[in-house]
């Protein structure tokens, strides 16, 4: 695995250089977002709206309204706490094409409570017309924009961004599930920032005779349903879902209710923050302290086999490529 | 004369609001009182729009807009043909969708029987007009979100070199939301000039007057400082209204202040004061007294007889 520097900053220029009708909006956070190289190539294309994100997203309502394709850029939380009601009356009734990249989804900010977009899914997935995608490395991060431009309607997109990790060699294909490990005793199912932690956990897992299938999800709306329920049909215990999100109304819910729907009878564990919020810190440290890391998930794993392993940290800290996120800083703003 | 048209669509505006009223058992008629003069010379003399082309008679609602929806539409049609050359006309304060129908027949842009289908089930022709809504074409019910739309399709017929302008009509209670005043920043900060706004200045909102509800000060004054140029004017007065609105400022926008009376045309309105956004009949004999009053002002030669 190896780390990306800023793979959205390049991603968007090689995208918009071919689009002349794509527009760049930026809420006072350009260099945060990635896009000051955009911004200094094509000024004429970057529209910058300081702070006024209520005006933003209906201004980008009218914008889309006139064949024009605003990607609007700023952090998560600002795309849909205070402008909730632009966002639905201005964007999402209509329809209107506009997408709405958000970054440092979750707990991926030290910015505490006001910076962590934690209940973003579960918000949005209840508005109508929406589609939501979630990056989950380097790759996606850098083939995400021609999926959300192609979609007839607004798109809300968890962005990662400073250095990420790759972990996929394919592009970010819309609504589908990635197979990341095949087992028959349990399902995990995880998305962005979470699927790598998912990943040294289902490798530790394996070697200690516990067969996991591990399903990545970069599409939460729609969702690939009969995908996840021909992979849970192969599984003997049930699922467990790990979120950089609230576990209410986000993957454990969508989960849930697509398992209670197919009257599948399996056990569901949800991992990710337990209806609380965080607060500032570095990322590592909050993913252990509110339960989002592979560790977490192993435990679980435990009580959902009812057998337990002889993995603890350290072992999990073999996995992890430690030599990539040495260089790794925590997020700064 | 142009006057006597635009005098004559005025009165029919609140001729037709009126008779709504009654028939329904109320309505929003102080908003008919207070905008009927500037609309009519609006729609008559200002707004540079074509022929409508939308069905005289509207649509029934045709479920919400989504990718799987090819039946949605907008009421945007009865403001006609979207051209480079020709204005748009965006209506922030929905709930003027009566009067707004009002003008639209009165300007022959919808027939006369667009209006039977007012707040009926399963119609277009909403009580708080929506973008399906006749003459409407964004969502703007939620009040504040009009003018950063319609800023949206002015900076996009900027970078198109449209020369037609797009005219926002705003509601004076609207000046409290900040995202209006976002908006204001940002036509200084693009120099947007192909953008122009008629305010309904008539004091009032739901709770009462503005100036007991949250008072706004001198707009003209805080408009001015966030770089417009605003005429303020008196709404009813229609040749004002025209020349205020030649007006084509450079790299600014234009805001004509329409200072109104919610009473205009129905002094018996006055006896509500100071509740007059919405007129309802709570008590006996309420409805009779009231429509005996206005229909001999509205009616002086004595032909109005509720038909």
């Amino acid at each position: 695995m190896k780390l990306v520097n800023k793979p959205y900053a390049q991603a968007f220029l090689d995208f918009a250089d071919a689009r002349p009708e794509v527009l760049c909006v930026s809420a006072d956070l350009t260099s945060s977002c990635e896009i000051d190289g955009f911004r200094d190539r094509h000024p004429e294309r970057f529209l910058s709206m300081g702070l006024t994100e209520q005006n933003m997203l209906s201004l980008c309502g009218g914008l889309a309204l006139e064949g024009l394709r605003p990607f609007v850029h700023t952090f998560a939380v600002f795309l849909y706490r205070r402008p909730y009601d632009q966002l639905v009356n201005s964007i999402a009734y209509s329809n209107r094409k506009v997408r709405l990249m958000g970054f440092l989804p979750g707990i991926t900010t030290p910015g505490g409570i006001t910076h962590q977009a934690i209940e973003d899914i579960a918000v949005l997935r209840s508005l109508p017309n929406m589609t939501l995608l979630e990056t989950g490395d380097a790759t996606e991060v850098e083939t995400v924009l021609e999926v959300a431009d192609a979609v007839e309607g607004p798109v809300y997109v968890r962005v990662l961004r400073g250095a990420v990790p790759r972990l996929f060699d394919t592009p970010f294909a819309f609504n589908q599930l990635r197979s990341l490990s095949q087992g028959e005793d349990l399902l995990v199912l995880t998305a962005g920032i979470t699927t790598e932690e998912a990943m040294r956990a289902s490798r530790a897992l394996r070697d200690a005779g516990v067969g996991v299938t591990h399903l990545h999800a970069s599409t939460l709306k729609p969702f690939a349903r009969e995908a996840f329920l021909d992979a849970l049909s192969g599984v003997r215990h049930g699922v467990i879902t790990l979120e950089n999100h609230t576990i209410v109304g986000g993957l454990g819910s969508i989960a849930a209710e697509i398992m209670a729907e197919a009257g599948s009878g399996k056990r569901l564990i949800r991992l990710g923050l337990q209806d609380t919020f965080a607060h500032g810190a570095s990322r590592p440290y909050l993913m252990r302290k509110y339960g989002l890391d592979a560790l977490t998930l192993v435990r679980a794993v435990e009580e959902l086999t009812g057998e337990t392993t002889d993995i603890d940290e350290a072992a999990l800290e073999a996995v992890r490529l430690d030599e990539v996120h040495s260089a790794a800083k925590a997020e700064a703003l | 004369m142009w006057q006597q048209e635009t005098r004559r669509v005025a009165h029919g505006i609140r001729c037709r609001v009126f008779e709504h009223t009654i028939r329904n058992n109320g309505g929003y008629l102080s908003q008919a009182c207070s905008s009927a003069d500037f609309l009519a010379t609006l729609y008559t003399r200002t707004l540079h729009l074509g022929p409508a082309i939308a069905p005289p008679v509207p649509r029934p609602f045709a479920g919400p807009p989504a990718a799987d929806n090819p039946h949605a539409f907008t009421g945007a049609g009865y403001h006609g043909e979207q051209t480079p050359a020709w204005d748009r006309f965006i209506i922030s304060p929905a709930h003027y969708a009566l009067v707004i129908y009002a003008a639209l027949i009165e300007t022959g842009r919808m027939d006369a029987q667009g209006l039977e289908l007012f707040n009926r089930d399963g119609e277009s022709v909403e009580m708080i007009g929506a973008e399906h809504s006749p003459g409407m074409e964004v969502m703007t019910g939620s009040l504040g979100q009009g003018l950063s739309q319609a800023l949206g399709i002015a900076m996009a017929r900027q970078r198109r070199g449209d020369r037609g302008r797009v005219w926002v009509f705003l509601s004076d209670g609207e000046l409290q939301e900040g995202q209006t005043w976002e908006a204001f920043q940002v036509m200084d900060h693009y120099h947007l000039d192909n953008i122009a706004i008629i305010v309904d200045v008539n004091g009032q909102q739901c709770d009462g007057t503005v100036a007991s509800t949250l008072r706004l000060g001198d707009i003209a004054h805080r408009l001015r400082a966030f770089g417009a140029e605003v005429h303020d004017i008196d709404g009813h007065d229609i040749e004002a209204i025209d020349q205020a609105g030649r007006s084509r400022p450079e790299h600014r926008p234009l805001v004509l202040l329409a200072n109104t009376d919610p009473c205009r045309g129905m002094d018996y309105l006055n006896r509500r004061r100071p509740k007059m956004h919405y007129v309802r009949f709570l008590k006996p004999g309420e409805k009779e007294e009231l429509e005996r009053e206005i229909r001999n002002e509205l009616y002086p030669e004595g032909q109005g007889d509720g038909t």
